[in-house]
């Protein structure tokens, strides 16, 4: 795991390490069976068309996990993940990456607690951005 | 819109889910953890996590966004939505403390709120949700909100 990021060291504008994911297929039964959400449009690619998809897309949620998962590296062992949220702008299909990155809003002290809100968002192989959201995340303070 | 299965939904705004109970387990973590290929030693290796402030491995706080800890699997039976097709339209979750294996949770969700709508996707109804997630201790460890489009 890299360097634990500090309170002190972060400030408005400071960007997050971009985390790029390389969804499959095969990830997207992965999740399914992991998430226990089994809607055919994410594995069935008959299906995904009848209903006028293009061809079977990516779960919403797998893309917040994928979000989820750029916050929690960067809040290291010693931050935590307080809060998160995002929405689906447009659909992302597997065999492309996607490029999840963020970028710090504000920061503040809250109870005894450094926190963080950044911007979050995922760019497609095109560089679209095609979900957001918003993201806390307590960071310790440097000692 | 104003046709009467909107108006039956509209009914069943603060209706609750049966509670339901799910035992964590590190199979689901294991399960979750490689889906989404995150290799976070926090969520799978006893001996480093015992080093930091958690002081041992816990759940990764972003399982809480699978269907069946937030999602389709939790929600309260509704009346009959015209609107068969669905999509996932976001949603919000706040972490208040830290699961571990072997915790079992309480999940509730209600239906806090529905709204008519029109998009590229044409008429749409919107059906906002809340669910409470309660360890066994009784101590809320999560809350979420998660937005179902049908249209």
């Amino acid at each position: 795991m890299s360097k634990q990021v500090y309170f002190n060291d972060v400030e408005a504008g400071s960007g997050i390490p971009a985390l790029v994911k390389n969804p499959t297929t095969r990830q997207l039964v992965r999740w399914a069976g992991a998430s226990g959400d089994f809607n055919e449009i994410h594995y069935d690619q008959d299906f995904a068309r009848s209903t006028g998809l293009p061809g079977v897309i990516i779960h919403g949620r797998l893309k917040a996990a994928f979000l989820g998962q750029l916050m929690t590296n960067w809040a290291g062992a010693e931050g935590q993940l307080k809060k998160f949220s995002c929405s689906y702008k447009s659909m992302d299909a597997p065999g492309s990456p996607l490029t999840c990155k963020g970028k710090v809003a504000r920061k503040y002290e809250k109870d005894g607690q450094g926190l963080v809100d950044c911007e979050i968002w995922i760019e497609n192989a095109k560089g679209e951005k095609t979900t957001d959201g918003k993201a806390t995340v307590m960071l310790p303070f440097r000692k | 819109m104003a046709e009467e299965w909107v108006e039956n939904l509209k009914k069943a705004i603060g209706r609750e889910g049966k509670p339901s109970q799910i035992h964590i387990e590190s199979s689901m973590i294991r399960s979750f953890i490689d889906a989404i290929e995150d290799p976070n030693p926090l969520w799978q290796d006893e001996e480093y996590a015992r080093k930091t402030p958690f002081k041992g491995t816990v759940v990764p706080p972003m399982m809480l966004v699978t269907s069946m800890l937030s999602g389709g699997g939790t929600r309260p039976e509704l009346p009959p939505i015209l609107l068969t097709r669905v999509l996932d339209g976001g949603g919000e979750w706040e972490f208040f403390a830290p699961i571990r294996v072997g915790d079992t949770l309480t999940i509730t969700t209600k239906l806090r709120n529905i709204r008519e709508t029109e998009g590229k996707l044409g008429k749409m109804l919107l059906l906002f949700f809340e669910t409470t997630h309660k360890n066994q201790r009784g101590e809320v460890v999560a809350r979420s909100q998660g937005t179902q489009i049908s249209y």
